[in-house]
């Protein structure tokens, strides 16, 4: 399925996490930058840590580990 | 079945927190009788942390379980939290569909564990996880394969956690477990007492042949230019020693996750080496209507969780429908106390560290979501004051992480839980205010 992360559009499996999709479209690259400038990878995967925020379809701090992807979603890493 | 009276409240006579093992034992037995049920479930599919579904595929058990609660009229609200518990057993939840307020006359709660992550140097770095973090990362598409990652830490779960990145063709360029060999050589014995956990051991231990093991070693630190390049290990003997690595994967046990329960009035009892939601053989907590189920209540595994979750259906249902057995079976009670006895030895075996303090430096960052260091909460006299002076906890996690670590490595008492139980947006709360809930009748009290 078709999604955009970014604005960029990137073919995904079905049953992917956002939070895997991110990864696949810019590896490394996380979703998160901390207060004092450091870039995050996810740490948790099961929505506690909250370093996987990203604004999914408008909304934001949407948890990328407990998001799967859909058609058509729009992600955002940088709002 | 299920009462709507608008929009905006759910009423379900029986409601289930937490789509587990337990979660789903529970939400089976209690519908089996008839009982209108409500399970709710943060994650995207049911299954929980043990049963998590692969690519969005429920496993195997999680399938069979579904199918009974569709044909049993169970509603499933999936991608759905806890906000906050309101008076009068009301909850206000939060979903795709929106905030909801949900009204019960028996709750279950089945919120089970979160995994125990400790900083250390370097453990902020991109590519370090926490082992089942990794685990449940890549079975939503992670991407893995190729990929060196080194497992550390402590407990059962990293030989799962090696297990399935290897599956997925990750190459584990080591397994490093804390437990010395001397106290894996007292839980040999206990394992030869319970041959299928024993079974379990061999298969997760086949599937990783080849795979560097070592025991009495630990994480030193997590090194890198702008991610894990490698991480520094020290052994028994004290001597360390690199490896390079692409991801580290650590983590050091499970802990109870009692948030909701706390804020619900329910009391708390050490249990296997940590705090958990306090049940009697019923699984009653000490908040009449409220019942707690699975690894909330302890660490104990899946079966002890299935076990917990069929003994707490059993006992709303003689609750409500005057009829049925209230106690679990004598063989259900020997089951569970095979498994309580199983899980008492794994928290003795892999204890987490006690000298947490010792592996932290001044820049280490405690807390993730604020960055603050070390260095800015050593010298702080409690967890208030920390939070206050320094915004540890005060982030997106609220404390689950760092007031962890800082309660244990700092032995401060932990602060109350207070509502919202997460970041909630401030729409959500608004519903709230604007539709207050009616005040519970007196019959529904009395049920």
């Amino acid at each position: 399925m078709k999604i955009s992360i970014d604005g960029r559009s990137l073919d995904v499996a079905a049953g992917t996490l956002v939070a895997a999709a991110i990864e696949l479209a810019a590896p490394g690259q996380g979703a998160r930058v901390s207060p004092t400038g450091l870039r995050r990878l996810p740490l948790c995967g099961m929505g506690i840590c909250g370093e996987c925020r990203v604004t999914v379809d408008g909304r934001v701090h949407r948890l990328g580990c407990q998001t799967l992807c859909a058609a058509g979603m729009e992600i955002r890493t940088d709002a | 079945m299920l009462e709507s009276d608008d929009n905006i409240e759910l009423h379900a006579r029986v409601v289930v927190v937490g789509a587990g093992p337990a979660g789903l034992a529970a939400a089976t037995v209690a519908s089996a009788a008839g009982l209108a049920v409500l399970l709710l479930d943060a994650a995207p599919v049911p299954g929980g942390q043990i049963w998590r579904a692969r690519q969005g595929v429920a496993a195997e058990p999680v399938a069979r379980a579904q199918a009974r609660l569709a044909s049993a009229g169970v509603r499933v609200l999936s991608g759905t939290r806890v906000v906050m518990a309101l008076p009068g057993r009301v909850l206000l939840i939060d979903g795709p569909q929106g905030a909801r307020r949900l009204r019960w006359n028996r709750l279950i709660l089945a919120t089970g564990a979160r995994e125990r992550l400790l900083p250390f140097p370097g453990w902020a770095l991109p590519g370090v996880f926490g082992a089942g973090g990794l685990q449940a990362l890549v079975k939503g598409g992670w991407p893995i394969r190729g990929r060196r990652v080194l497992v550390a830490g402590t407990g059962p779960l990293l030989l799962a956690a090696a297990a399935t990145l290897r599956r997925e063709g990750a190459d584990v360029v080591g397994l490093a477990e804390e437990a010395r060999a001397v106290a894996l050589a007292r839980f040999a014995g206990t394992l030869a007492a319970h041959p299928r956990k024993a079974m379990q051991a061999l298969r997760l231990g086949a599937s990783l042949l080849g795979v560097p093991w070592t025991s009495g070693t630990r994480v030193v630190a997590a090194e890198g230019a702008g991610r894990v390049e490698r991480v520094v290990l020290e052994g028994e003997g004290g001597k360390t020693r690199t490896i390079a690595c692409d991801a580290l994967a650590a983590g050091w046990g499970l802990i109870p996750q009692t948030e909701l329960a706390q804020s619900l009035g329910c009391a708390l009892a050490p249990r296997f080496g940590a705090s958990a939601i306090a049940v009697d053989a019923q699984q009653r907590t000490s908040v009449d209507g409220v019942l707690a189920v699975g690894e909330c209540t302890g660490i104990a595994g899946a079966v002890a969780a299935q076990l917990q979750g069929e003994a707490a259906g059993r006992a709303v249902v003689d609750d409500l429908d005057f009829d049925g057995p209230a106690n679990p079976t004598a063989r259900s009670s020997r089951r569970l106390a095979r498994e309580h006895a199983f899980a008492a030895a794994v928290a003795i075996t892999f204890a987490p560290p006690a000298d947490w303090a010792a592996r932290l430096r001044d820049d280490t960052l405690v807390c993730r979501c604020e960055d603050v260091p070390w260095s800015a909460l050593r010298d702080q006299p409690d967890l208030r004051s920390a939070k206050l002076a320094t915004r540890c906890g005060m982030g997106h996690c609220q404390g689950r992480l760092c007031h962890d670590t800082l309660a244990a490595v700092m032995h401060w008492p932990r602060l109350p839980v207070r509502p919202p139980l997460g970041p909630a947006p401030l729409a959500t709360l608004l519903a709230v205010l604007d539709n207050p809930p009616d005040p519970p009748s007196t019959k529904e009290q009395s049920t």
